[in-house]
């Protein structure tokens, strides 16, 4: 655009012109036009870029100082909490950064879902996006099993086990999990060594998922796509500025948590060591993954359990291909916006359920939930694309963003 | 619309708070005020001393801390000839020698609290089956923490008529199924305070707690120090950033 390669001189353009770092950065973090009316929601974006960083740092000091060993471990974990200098931060900035790593994805997620983001042209965007997840997730039950306290035993124990339900392959894909006959030292360190590799392959696809958004550039809460250079301003300082605002304002909640509520959303069982003889009264994973836990507990059959486990996440696969509608923008389908807000209830629901016994009404509730996340997904999603008629949408982002002005100053007279 | 959204975050954002706290919940504990709490929490370090006189007399017959190192009790006002005094106490195996021998020597500051048995086999028979749990974590390693740890102690009560309680057992209202191996620990002047605070039973479980909440989190009072410059820091530049964010934005329509 405005900066061209022949702008660079001296070192910069020599080194340009032999490896276009700079023409590149020129081109992805500064000149990138962006649609000028993204609100906040378009910031979590970075903001998961920026804990993953933090994550693998954190990680790699920490690694330093632990050790993968049945008999060590818990104890290497409170060497680093007692003695070696700044671990009780590092660590707590770690087991925390985890759960924001999650609520920031998380937020991502349904931003993609309310303003359909996922659909033509950035389907391969959204499926890179989903398979993030899927590698976050195993990451993060693999981490969390490594500080061997009874909760990280109890939930491997329990999350490998699911794979036994498989008919025939199910025992020996357990036993091959494991490393042997039961959650032992094996397993620990296989966990570790993926728990440490994996972050790079997310590292990897994150990279892939930034090349797949440039092509089309960020979607916006209209919808519609950018007609003209007056629909978007340069990523340089605008959003810059704006993603530098929100990293302030998510630092502050998340050390808010490190350093006054680090233990917060851990469970204070990961505090016992681990014991194979003692089973914990409430096996329950960490609460990222509740919502699935739910699904898997509504089923009464062991495999239909699992099966529609991993369904709940594989169907963010195919949703490109579920909701087919042209309109993009929930603020323009009114029944989508309805189904779409009773499906992120229906998430808090199973959330909640996820953390309850399983017995007496939870259970009822749980497959209530557990039907309404699958029938949004496989049911209403199809027919709406089918039969909703849209509310008017704006031409073009400009025009929208000044009759928007308008129509706010007509309402809040009105109001008062 | 932007309401509803904002309201839908904040939901969203409070909702987990609300699962894990109603989870990890004993609704029958009554809360105290600690002096470690909230965000300008400190440790009192004359209550978290006493606690430790009560460790010494009182728990360390069945429990161990093994996290902890004699030499930490600089931490909480012990002089190092009073840590070397007390780490003397204690009898360490170590070895072996040049002779190839296993030896008994005296603790030093830089060893870590010998534990009460050698071993968990020899802590079950020796308490009739039931295994004593090492404490450096026990506030952490429970719901409700110091909390717990305070109602715990302070909940041995007469069992109901009706509820066999079974050999060696001891009724409780706060443990989990309200029978515990542990005898009451904690009585009035079960130990006598050197600084002349009265040794009732409450002032007694309060200074073990504080004490085991030191051992369990001895970077607390760090933590909340370095927590609030963090805090102060990140709000004051997320401000300026605020500030730039507008001036940069001013003219876009």
């Amino acid at each position: 655009m405005s900066t061209e390669k022949n702008e660079l001189k001296g070192v910069t353009g020599w080194i340009d012109k032999r490896l276009p770092v700079f023409t590149f950065i020129n081109h992805n973090l500064r000149d990138y036009p962006t649609p000028k009316n993204l609100s906040y929601f378009w910031n979590f974006g970075s903001l998961a870029g920026v804990t993953l960083v933090i994550m693998i740092v954190t990680g790699i000091l920490l690694a330093m100082q632990y050790t993968a060993n049945a008999d060590l471990a818990f104890d290497s974990v409170e060497r680093i909490m007692r003695d070696v200098n700044n671990g009780w931060l590092l660590r707590y900035i770690h087991m925390n950064g985890a759960s924001m790593f999650f609520i920031v994805v998380y937020i991502h997620i349904f931003r993609g879902l309310y303003y359909g983001s996922f659909k033509a042209p950035r389907e391969i965007l959204w499926i890179l996006g989903v398979l993030i997840l899927l590698l976050m997730m195993a990451t993060a039950f693999m981490g969390y099993v490594l500080p061997w306290g009874q909760m990280s035993f109890w939930g491997a124990t329990v999350i490998t086990n699911l794979f036994s339900a498989f008919p025939v392959i199910g025992d020996y894909i357990v036993t091959f999990l494991w490393g042997g006959f039961s959650v032992d030292n094996p397993t620990l360190t296989r966990f570790f060594v993926l728990h440490y590799l994996m972050p790079f392959l997310i590292v990897g696809v994150v990279a892939l998922h930034i090349v797949a958004l440039h092509q089309f550039g960020s979607n916006n809460p209209l919808g519609i796509d950018v007609k003209s250079e007056g629909d978007t301003i340069p990523f340089h300082p605008y959003y810059t500025v704006k993603d530098y605002f929100g990293l302030g304002v998510f630092l502050i909640i998340f050390f808010g948590l490190v350093f006054f509520a680090p233990n917060f959303l851990g469970h204070p069982d990961n505090y016992i060591p681990a014991d194979p003889l003692v089973t914990p009264a409430h096996i329950v994973p960490e609460w990222y993954f509740l919502p699935f836990y739910a699904i898997l507990r509504a089923v009464p059959d062991k495999l239909m359990g699992v099966i529609l486990m991993f369904a709940a996440v594989m169907v963010l696969f195919v949703l490109p291909w579920l909701d087919t509608h042209k309109t993009r923008s929930a603020q323009f389908r009114p029944y989508y916006k309805q189904f779409f807000w009773l499906f992120f209830i229906d998430c808090l629901i199973l959330g909640w359920v996820g953390s309850m016994p399983a017995e007496g009404i939870y259970v009822l509730i749980s497959r209530i939930a557990t039907g309404y996340y699958f029938l949004f997904f496989l049911v209403i999603l199809p027919i709406l694309s089918r039969y909703e008629n849209t509310r008017t949408i704006p031409t073009s982002i400009a025009a929208s963003v000044l009759s928007d002005k308008f129509v706010n100053e007509k309402t809040s007279t009105e109001n008062i | 619309m932007k309401l509803l959204i904002k309201i839908c975050l904040i939901v969203f954002l409070s909702s987990f708070f609300k699962i894990n706290v109603s989870a990890g919940e004993k609704s029958e504990l009554i809360k105290q005020n600690w002096p470690f709490d909230g965000f300008f929490g400190r440790f009192d370090q004359s209550s978290i001393q006493r606690g430790f006189q009560v460790y010494r007399e009182v728990c360390a017959g069945c429990h161990g801390i093994k996290y902890i190192a004699y030499r930490d009790l600089a931490n909480v006002g012990f002089t190092p000839d009073e840590i070397k005094s007390i780490a003397s106490e204690y009898e360490i195996m170590d070895g072996p020698n040049d002779e190839g021998e296993m030896f008994d020597r005296l603790a030093k500051p830089s060893d870590k609290f010998v534990g009460p048995y050698l071993n968990d086999k020899e802590a079950r028979v020796a308490n009739n089956g039931a295994y004593p749990p090492d404490l450096s974590l026990i506030t952490k390693a429970r719901a409700g923490g110091a909390d717990y740890l305070y109602n715990l102690l302070n909940g041995y009560k007469d069992p109901p008529e009706n509820l066999e309680i079974s050999d060696g057992m001891y009724f409780n209202t706060i443990y989990p199924g309200n029978q515990i191996a542990m005898p009451m620990p904690i009585v009035d002047e079960i130990v006598e305070y050197e600084d002349e605070t009265p040794a009732t039973q409450d002032q007694i479980i309060r200074d073990v707690t504080s004490f085991l909440v030191w051992t369990a989190e001895p970077e607390l009072e760090e933590r909340k120090v370095l927590g609030i410059r963090v805090l102060i820091f990140l709000i004051i530049i997320t401000l300026m950033l605020l500030a730039v964010k507008r001036k940069v934005w001013k003219d876009v329509e």
